[in-house]
């Protein structure tokens, strides 16, 4: 986009400058207009294993349903408790939402759709996605009440446990594609098994990987089963119990951008992100030109991913706090470790490194 | 230009926030200044073209030690008064400590200015590798030139860590409270839990 800005007379700074802006807004805007109509498609698949109608009054299938919600918590008034301590009260849900965009900027749509195609890709959002327990924490701590404390100190704990798993998961994905660049990774998955179908998670290898990972996903981003953080039934609403109006607002867009970047992330390591499930050339142009194909398939395993993460929380119980600590340490970490001992061991044996 | 601007920016606020770490009343502000600390140190790595040390900086401090950090400092129950009443007791420790640290500030810019010290010649092993990135030539320099030091670093953190488990662990007798056998919880089948009982009007059920 660079160039295009050039073509225009700008020096490269400025042209360099402009096409970012334009790449963040082009990024940030569509993703918080996914946010709302994920938001509406989650509470639709929730209503309908539950045998309900969902959403179904504001606009046609109470399609506007999340925008009307958005407009709700606009006009309502900020309360900030007397007791909190106001500027991190404050500060918290706005981490919290920063933190879940950031991320994209190094997601790729496309082969050469993506904002910052840096080499520690990976390494990029495993920094941010640890970012995103501060906002849990300070909120729960600055609420300055019990039950968002509790709240806070689970979210830590639950965070730092299932991202040691994670780590060791990326490090087979990293060890297989032989890169942290987001794009190269996706590449490398290219035909990867018998030259035809795309994506690692088909490598058996790989595949207890995925559903490792898909679990742990679900635990980083405190969604049902996991979400302990804000158990309604033990902690009120956990560390949003104190918090109204737009401040609360940014934790559910940010929590929800975080949903669809974990789910953008299982597409992208193991089912191949942007490329179709197979390699026939047909399949990489069909719908006006590469670009908009590789957009479409990455969307599809999008929405694919996140009719799991809906379907797994409307149909599984919660988890007591003792027996998700025991999965992650007990169970995943040792089985993780494992399986980098594994791969590489397998990769050394088959002189993939050579 | 924008390599200056951003290079006094980050360097800046790193120490701003480092003297708001040591300066912040609340030990739990401390922290969280300390955490915008490391991050500002992170963002001068990548000013430095170090992006995967970087990484590491903010995978690890930021998202784990700063994490316990917080966790520890969260739960401290602080009385304020105590602290300031420590303040006056500590005053020529802290004095002390403030002189040795100058001192050895002066005696180092001294030392830098009369010349540097004589290490011999590198032997080269540790040159950057010019067409590799960051990421590579340090995975280069820790897994092929220096992999005894490495390994042995990561034996010693290893025994570290088991001698923190083992002071720690309090091995509870069996079927102790809150402790569970859940493959045998999952193993129990209905007629060892529940029994059949058919009582006639006006009997009672005994157990």
């Amino acid at each position: 986009m660079t160039e295009f800005f050039q073509s225009l007379g700008m020096t490269y700074e400025w042209a360099w400058g402009l096409a970012t802006l334009a790449g963040i807004l082009l990024i940030a805007l569509p993703l918080m207009l996914a946010v709302a109509m994920i938001i509406y498609a989650d509470r639709k698949i929730w209503a309908a294993i539950a045998l309900r109608k969902g959403p179904n009054v504001v606009g046609p299938f109470g399609l506007l349903q999340s925008f009307a919600d958005g407009l709700k918590v606009f006009l309502q008034e900020t309360i900030i408790p007397t007791a909190a301590n106001k500027g991190i009260f404050l500060i918290a849900p706005i981490i919290t939402f920063t933190v879940a965009l950031m991320a994209w900027a190094v997601i790729p749509f496309g082969p050469v759709a993506v904002l910052s195609d840096i080499n520690i890709g990976l390494l990029y959002i495993l920094a941010i996605s640890s970012l995103g327990v501060y906002g849990v924490v300070m909120s729960g701590w600055a609420s300055n009440s019990k039950y968002p404390f509790f709240s806070a100190m689970r979210a830590a704990a639950q965070m730092i446990s299932y991202e040691v798993s994670i780590g060791f998961i990326l490090v087979c994905v990293i060890l297989w594609a032989g890169t942290t660049n987001m794009n190269a990774i996706i590449l490398a998955q290219k035909g990867h098994i018998f030259g035809l179908i795309n994506g690692f998670v088909f490598n058996p290898l790989l595949f207890p990987l995925w559903v490792m990972f898909l679990i742990s996903a679900l635990a980083e981003t405190a969604r049902a089963p996991f979400d302990l953080t804000e158990a309604e039934s033990e902690l009120v609403a956990g560390y949003q119990t104190e918090y109204s109006s737009m401040s609360f607002a940014l934790f559910w867009l940010g929590e929800y951008a975080n949903v669809l970047l974990m789910c953008a992330l299982n597409a992208i390591l193991f089912w191949g992100g942007w490329l179709p499930p197979l390699d026939i050339p047909i399949l990489y142009t069909f719908l006006f030109g590469p670009g908009l194909t590789a957009f479409f398939w990455l969307v599809m395993k999008i929405l694919f991913f996140f009719f799991i993460f809906s379907w797994v929380k409307a149909t599984v119980p919660r988890y007591r706090y003792d027996q998700l600590m025991r999965l992650g340490w007990k169970v995943f970490l040792p089985l993780s470790l494992f399986f980098v001992v594994l791969i590489s061991g397998y990769l050394m044996a088959t002189g993939h490194f050579a | 230009m924008i390599q200056t601007l951003a290079f006094y920016l980050f360097a800046a606020l790193v120490i701003a926030s480092a003297v708001m770490v040591i300066m912040a009343r609340n030990p739990v502000h401390s922290v969280l200044w300390l955490i915008l600390a490391f991050f500002n140190a992170a963002g001068l790595m990548v000013l430095t073209g170090a992006e995967f040390i970087a990484a590491l900086l903010v995978i690890v401090y930021v998202g784990a030690v700063a994490v316990l950090f917080l966790f520890v400092v969260m739960m401290l129950d602080i009385d304020f008064a105590e602290l300031r009443a420590g303040f006056v007791k500590n005053f020529p420790l802290g004095i002390l400590i403030a002189l040795v640290l100058a001192a050895e500030l002066i005696f180092g810019i001294g030392a830098y200015q009369a010349g540097r010290l004589d290490l011999g010649v590198a032997s080269g092993a540790a040159a950057p590798i010019l067409d590799a990135s960051n990421t590579a030539s340090l995975g280069a320099v820790l897994y092929r030139d220096y992999l005894f030091l490495f390994e042995a670093a990561g034996v010693i953190l290893l025994v570290a860590m088991v001698g923190a488990i083992v002071l720690t662990h309090r091995q509870r007798p069996d079927g102790a409270r809150g402790q569970q056998n859940i493959s045998k919880q999952v193993r129990r089948k209905p007629d060892e839990a529940t029994v059949m009982k058919q009582p006639g009007v006006g009997e009672g059920v005994e157990l």
